[in-house]
């Protein structure tokens, strides 16, 4: 596929990076050309100096062959008149801009008469999206949800003290209450994956992924580790663009300090957040931390856009006595080395935000894309199409189906009558007609199935998306 | 300081005075009452004045009036107009003094209330219809004072509401943007006006009586047509009237006009004040009945809570009226009452005192400093609605309070002096720096001010002009700074 790229930021970059290896033609246009060169070093693509609006510049970087253009430029007015000229001089098929904005977020306004985007992503959103899952769930490293929150994918370092850890896989169903069931897609041990079946038995410090309907994922999370209290009171350190949405979501449900360097942006962000404790600090100094009763705190999050200061800060958190500590980490070698070590979750924001814009970039009927372990491992969700004639997995048992290496099919949400969730405490949850199951290897999948995915290896995503496309003889 | 320009508009505004007499003239006619004579030698007289002041100040050419012109301006109105206010008074009511006629017509113009003559009823109609028609005229000022002119002086921290309000934006120039504003806020005014009196005939007024306690309670000033005020109809219906239509001229009349354009309540749920205003209204009425029903000054929960109700909105918006003697009253919930009538009036209302605005900006400035002690590191601005209020407007309003404060204490020690008992000397500082109405004592409900001496009087119509004018506006004409070039 040929996509152009507007912006070599942090997203640029990291977009750029996860689309590069799957053997797509990129070209990348930035008007800072340092950024350019360090990526042209370090990937296989083409690079362009100049300004994103001009359709001049756009026709030099090949946009009209172009399948998709990707615009995540700093700036949401570059990124919408980009759209809107590849759309109209370029007819590129498919548009995807970055829009910090929600003010943008109008359907009328993103329409193909207008600014003609098909799909606005806001990596700030999905980062604060992501942040608040995490504390909704204090045990997880990671929580990911796929047909529309039915089905959670949740990461959990296995403690001792869980019921399952110590114990083979299979005596999972034993503990859990009748009518739960979940699914251990994969277990990393020391960085490296392992291929899970009923008989590995589940070690302590192992990196645990789990799918389960989402209602069932605490009782599923107390196989791997001892429940902690839920969340109430959080600091963050860092008002900058992430740190003060989190804050705004999280204010109405806890009790929210946010720790900033800067004293006038402090006072923007209290103006903002009349419920959020505004204090004007370094959030590596000790003893502001100290005053703030750092100790009684239930979760630090270090926002700040600086690398260091957010491993330092969380780090000083920890030892100063917060139960969980969470540090935003742009560079992969600092996330990979501080990650279990003295800071609880290490979060990559280029990462998280990847998922979204993948969703959009794979082939297929790709209904959602997570990035797993930096990158390295995928989870997709694949919507099943057409019938035993022209399709590879539709009408077929799971057993049938040709087996990948380090590919699983973790599970299955099909549409059915509604009917009432029920909770992992058998009380009722609400409504729904999409019914999650855990499939096993008699399971047929049938047309309209959404079927979870889990990649342990990157490089089987391909084929995982060749075996659902539909044979061209369907149309 | 260029005078002409202001003695133009002071001219205009006299000559638009002596015309607003012609109606009690008109009233005098119909019903044939003997204060006719009066009248035509007031509106003779103030004619004459405003025209010659206008003539002479047009002959100079002085330009336009600008934003500082509008501090003398406005303090000029408010000290002139009552002389002539008080002319009809003065010529038809024998035996009273100028000292008195300028004190009641004070009280009127600046929607006060106080009164010191007795014998309302027997008085010739004219001259009560003039007394309340003064608090109708007043209230229009006041509310264009409040709303327009007062956010752009910036006094004591009204400059908050300059953006939010329709009103005058062009900083040079004062007179075109205020003009529209006016218009607008009027018609809600006189809407209002026609609405209550209405609803007073309806609750079972004479049609007079109605159109003269409808003008003191939208004006929220508080002159009735009968000694006992309210309390002589002794109607549910009417005291229920009352408290409806004060409770909605004690809100911000720029509300009730954006209100009133967009044909929405959405502007009064965007109003920060009124929570406040309705929240402290409620939590009083509650807590009086319960305290008068403790102490068996009423031994019937319906009658202690009408009689509350009522005394609450009408001392507390600043209209006084009275409908019983709540001068009998424990001392402590008629200082409650005199309490509410300094603060509970909203910024743009009719009414008096330091206004909600003010009294919910210290109040959370004071919590803001409790927080800082607790959490020394802590940004933590005070918000009114959705806006931050700024230092420049924190630093005004402790200002407004402070001086506030102090002529309160100032006033009181000279009245005290002047050989009054402390209770009135404070309530009548009170109750007239709040342009509400009634105070304790010998100037409460029961008694009025005509036992005060003339000094005291004095005392009393400056302290009505000071609280009506927020203090500030007469304080920057009395500095010398004001007067140098």
């Amino acid at each position: 596929m040929r996509i152009v790229i507007l912006g070599a930021g942090q997203v640029g970059a990291s977009v750029a990076e996860a689309l590069s290896s799957e053997a797509n033609d990129i070209t990348i246009v930035d008007q800072n050309r340092d950024a350019l060169a360090d990526l042209a070093d370090r990937l296989d693509v083409r690079t362009l100096v100049g300004n994103a609006a001009y359709p001049s510049v756009l026709q030099n970087a090949g946009i009209g062959d172009a399948d998709m253009l990707v615009a995540v430029t700093q700036s949401d007015q570059t990124n919408l008149v980009a759209c809107k000229i590849a759309r109209s001089l370029f007819n590129v098929t498919t548009r995807i801009a970055r829009l910090r904005s929600a003010d943008f977020l109008d359907p009328a306004l993103l329409s193909n008469d207008n600014f003609a985007v098909d799909y606005a992503i806001c990596p700030e959103q999905d980062i604060t999206d992501y942040i608040v899952k995490l504390i909704e769930h204090p045990e997880a490293l990671q929580v990911l949800e796929f047909a529309g929150g039915r089905v959670a994918l949740v990461a959990v370092r296995a403690y001792p003290g869980g019921l399952l850890v110590g114990q083979p896989i299979r005596k999972m169903r034993e503990h859990l209450p009748k009518g739960v069931d979940a699914r251990v897609a994969a277990i990393f041990r020391e960085h490296q994956p392992i291929e899970p079946d009923g008989h590995t038995v589940i070690e302590p410090n192992d990196e645990v992924f789990v799918l389960a309907a989402a209602e069932h994922m605490r009782p599923v999370m107390r196989e791997l580790r001892r429940m902690q209290k839920p969340v109430r009171r959080v600091m963050i350190a860092g008002g900058g663009n992430i740190g003060a949405r989190v804050a705004g979501v999280l204010e109405k449900y806890y009790e929210v300090k946010v720790i900033e360097r800067d004293r006038r942006r402090a006072e923007v962000i209290a103006a903002l957040l009349p419920e959020t404790l505004v204090l004007a600090a370094e959030a590596t100094d000790e003893k502001a931390l100290v005053e703030e009763n750092i100790d009684e705190m239930d979760m630090f999050l270090a926002l700040t856009n600086d690398d260091e200061d957010n491993i330092m800060a969380a780090s000083l958190a920890k030892r100063l006595g917060c139960q969980r500590v969470l540090a935003l980490i742009n560079r992969r070698a600092y996330a990979d080395m501080v990650q279990g070590g003295p800071i609880d979750i290490g979060l990559s924001p280029a990462q998280v935000s990847i998922g979204t814009l993948l969703t959009h970039v794979r082939r297929g009927d790709v209904a959602r894309v997570h990035s797993l372990r930096r990158g390295a491992a995928e989870a997709l969700e694949l919507v099943a199409h057409g019938d035993a004639n022209n399709s590879k997995v539709v009408g077929r048992r799971i057993e049938e189906l040709p087996k990948i290496k380090g590919v699983h099919i973790g599970a299955i949400v099909r549409r059915t009558e509604p009917f009432d969730i029920i909770g992992g405490d058998g009380m009722p949850k609400g409504k729904t007609d999409r019914r999650v199951i855990i499939p096993h290897h008699d399971t047929m999948i049938e047309p309209g199935d959404h079927v979870i995915v889990f990649c342990t290896r990157k490089a089987q995503v391909k084929e995982v998306e060749r075996l659902f496309q539909v044979a061209a003889t369907f149309f | 300081m260029r005078f002409l320009p202001v003695f133009r508009a002071l001219g205009v505004i006299i000559v638009v005075f002596g015309l607003a007499m012609l109606v009690p003239l008109g009233v005098s006619l119909l019903f044939r009452d003997g204060a006719e004579n009066a009248f035509e030698q007031a509106i003779a007289l103030t004619l004459f004045c405003g025209v010659l002041m206008w003539v002479l100040a047009s002959r100079g050419s002085g330009g336009d009036l600008r934003v500082r012109d509008g501090f003398l301006l406005v303090g000029l109105t408010w000290t002139v107009l009552p002389f002539f206010g008080a002319m009809p008074l003065l010529l038809q009511l024998e035996g009273l003094t100028f000292t008195d006629a300028y004190f009641e017509a004070t009280s009127g113009l600046t929607a006060t209330g106080s009164t010191l003559l007795s014998g309302l009823d027997h008085l010739p109609i004219s001259i009560n219809f003039w007394r309340t028609f003064m608090h109708w005229l007043g209230g229009m000022g006041v509310i264009v004072l409040a709303v327009a002119i007062l956010p752009l002086l910036g006094i004591g921290g009204r400059q908050l509401f300059r953006a939010e309000v329709p009103g005058p934006m062009k900083e040079d120039s004062l007179t075109p943007r205020i003009a529209e504003t006016a218009k607008g806020l009027w018609v809600v005014y006189i809407l209002l006006t026609v609405a209550c009196t209405g609803a007073f005939v309806a609750a079972g007024m004479e049609e007079w009586d109605a159109v003269m306690h409808a003008f003191s309670v939208m004006g929220l000033g508080g002159f009735s047509t009968k000694d006992a005020s309210l309390g002589h109809f002794d109607s549910v219906p009417i005291e229920m009237v009352a408290i409806v239509f004060a409770l909605l001229s004690g809100i911000n009349y720029a509300t009730h006009f954006l209100a009133f354009r967009s044909r929405s309540l959405g502007a009064y749920r965007r109003d920060p004040e009124i929570p406040f205003y309705f929240g402290v209204m409620a939590a009083s009425i509650v807590l009086l009945t319960f305290y008068l029903l403790q102490t068996g000054v009423y031994e019937n929960t319906w009658t202690a809570l009408r009689y509350v109700a009522f005394h609450c909105v009408s001392i507390a918006t600043s209209l006084g009226f009275a409908s019983t003697d709540y001068g009998q009253w424990p001392m402590f919930s008629q200082l409650w009452l005199l309490f509410l009538g300094s603060f509970l009036a909203c910024s743009g209302s009719t009414g008096g005192g330091i206004k909600m605005m003010r009294a919910v900006i210290l109040y959370k400035q004071v919590f803001r400093e409790i927080m800082r002690a607790m959490h020394p590191r802590v940004v933590h601005p005070v918000r009114l609605g959705k806006r931050v209020v700024g230092d420049t407007v924190l630093h005004a309003v402790l200002a407004f309070s402070f001086i506030y404060m102090a002529i309160v204490v100032s006033l009181t020690l000279v009245m005290s002096a002047s050989g009054l008992e402390v209770v009135t000397a404070f309530s009548a500082v009170i109750a007239t720096l709040n342009n509400t109405g009634p105070g304790l004592g010998a100037v409460g409900p029961a008694g009025n001010f005509s036992s005060l001496t003339d000094f005291q009087t004095w005392i009393c119509s400056f302290a009505m002009i000071l609280g009506r004018l927020e203090i500030f506006t007469l304080l920057v004409i009395l500095t010398p700074a004001f007067w140098r070039k």
